[in-house]
């Protein structure tokens, strides 16, 4: 099979009438894809956010911090998820809990380094302007950090949504299934098909980014 | 052996059936760190000159730039479909091209910006000294602004070295994943110990792969040691 089969197959079964409806219908699984996808980035961005915040703006903790965040990074996620469906059972908790050992590094890491990186002439700036910790650390550290943490928030959803695929691994919903199932099945266009799905995805994420940098970035920062 | 599931008393561990399997054991690591490491290998060979390219002619680099992120979006899983036509399925010789391409490109969307980053944080100085001195644009190049880029490149070798070595393990869902076979293994059974045996040996791989570039970077700047005495 050429590339050329490959995406005339990928086409006939996207474009599938039958593939477009009920449960096992791309609606419905592109919808269990990005709730799985934004519940995990929403609990390790709540872990991540301040923790980051916190460190790079009190300076204690940086190594630490670092060190954990590299360590998780070499964490084989599907060995993570196959562990934990393995002690526990199939279900929701077991394959977001990999999920967010997956986000919360990139996002702890870049907030971090981006509240520490801030100019020390800006926060002698809001100092001066009678500010005090919190209102330095919400009003001129994040603001001015906020390229980096946008990046770091970036980086963990592409990766969160692109991995989701293995959820279907485990025995629940999301696009992985057609890549899965079709490979049980060697339903191969089908696991085409699902793989242009999340590839697409993934395309959009990026691009929903770009957007956010735009309507969170103050302009004086932009270039 | 006897196996039963991981709530009927079974332990988490069975440390005996680590020493049954040292051969098997050995046998999968030294398959998934020629998986992981091959694409950084082939990675690094392709990002320098292709950075050297972007460097020398800046309009190359945001399509270039581009191209890494979307990559770089890419779920391995995915990509590793797209390549069975090509290279087949299985463990060993051709079929393992069908892990190693993809892990490549991945490489790639991290190798290539770090390359370029290196090469613009030379400061502005060092290059007009070295054009002083009579070096071409090419010379300089590789001469003088790639050894100052080093630890930037590093610096990307060693987050694409990580993932690589996580991402082989997803190559066992199409029966190609090193280590990772030993997840599919216990997970089929309801067998805790090979899946937590292979997690910490691919742990320890990425630890491991970590330190050798921080020695190789301390190996390639020697001067960065001296200039802090």
């Amino acid at each position: 099979m050429n590339l050329a089969d490959q995406i005339k197959d990928a086409w006939t079964w996207l474009t599938a009438s039958a593939h477009w409806s009920g449960g096992d219908g791309i609606p419905h699984r592109l919808l269990e894809h990005l709730g799985y996808s934004a519940l995990a980035l929403v609990i390790a961005a709540l872990i991540a956010l301040p923790l980051g915040a916190l460190v790079g703006h009190t300076g204690r903790g940086g190594f630490a911090v670092v060190t954990v965040a590299n360590f998780a990074r070499s964490i084989p996620t599907l060995g993570l998820l196959l562990l934990v469906v393995t002690v526990t059972s199939i279900g929701l908790t077991p394959v977001i809990i990999p999920l967010i050992a997956l986000a919360t590094p990139p996002i702890l890491v870049n907030t971090y380094e981006g509240v520490r990186g801030v100019d020390p002439d800006i926060k002698d700036a809001a100092r001066g302007m009678g500010m005090t910790g919190p209102g330095i650390l919400l009003k001129a550290e994040v603001p001015v950090a906020m390229p980096l943490i946008l990046l770091g928030l970036r980086t963990a959803a592409i990766q969160v949504v692109a991995t989701a695929t293995i959820a279907a691994y485990a025995g629940i919903g999301g696009l992985g299934r057609y890549i899965v199932d079709g490979l049980a099945r060697k339903d191969y266009p089908s696991v085409v098909g699902g793989s242009v799905l999340v590839v697409l995805l993934a395309v959009i994420v990026q691009l929903a980014f770009v957007g956010i940098r735009r309507a969170v970035v103050s302009r004086g920062l932009r270039n | 052996m006897t196996l039963a599931a991981a709530d009927g008393g079974e332990p988490l561990i069975r440390w005996d059936w680590i020493g049954d399997h040292t051969g098997q054991l050995a046998d999968l690591t030294a398959h998934h760190l020629k998986l992981a490491l091959l694409p950084i290998l082939f990675g690094l060979v392709v990002a320098i000159p292709l950075g050297l390219l972007c460097a020398r002619w800046r309009w190359l680099y945001p399509p270039t730039l581009g191209v890494a992120n979307v990559l770089y979006g890419l779920p391995s899983l995915a990509l590793f479909m797209l390549f069975i036509p090509y290279f087949g399925i299985g463990s060993g010789g051709r079929a393992d091209f069908t892990i190693i391409v993809p892990l490549t490109l991945f490489s790639l969307s991290v190798l290539v910006p770090n390359v370029v980053d290196g090469l613009r944080s030379v400061p502005d100085p060092v290059r007009q000294a070295a054009t002083a001195m009579g070096f071409g644009t090419l010379r300089r190049l590789i001469q003088v602004e790639l050894p100052i880029a080093v630890p930037v490149v590093i610096a990307g070798a060693r987050v694409a070295a990580v993932s690589s070595i996580s991402l082989v393990s997803v190559g066992t869902l199409i029966g190609n994943g090193g280590l990772g076979q030993l997840f599919v293994d216990g997970y089929s059974r309801d067998f805790t110990t090979p899946i937590i045996v292979s997690c910490v040996l691919i742990i320890a791989l990425a630890l491991i792969s970590d330190g050798v570039l921080v020695a190789a970077q301390r190996l390639l700047t020697p001067w960065a040691r001296r200039g802090t005495r």
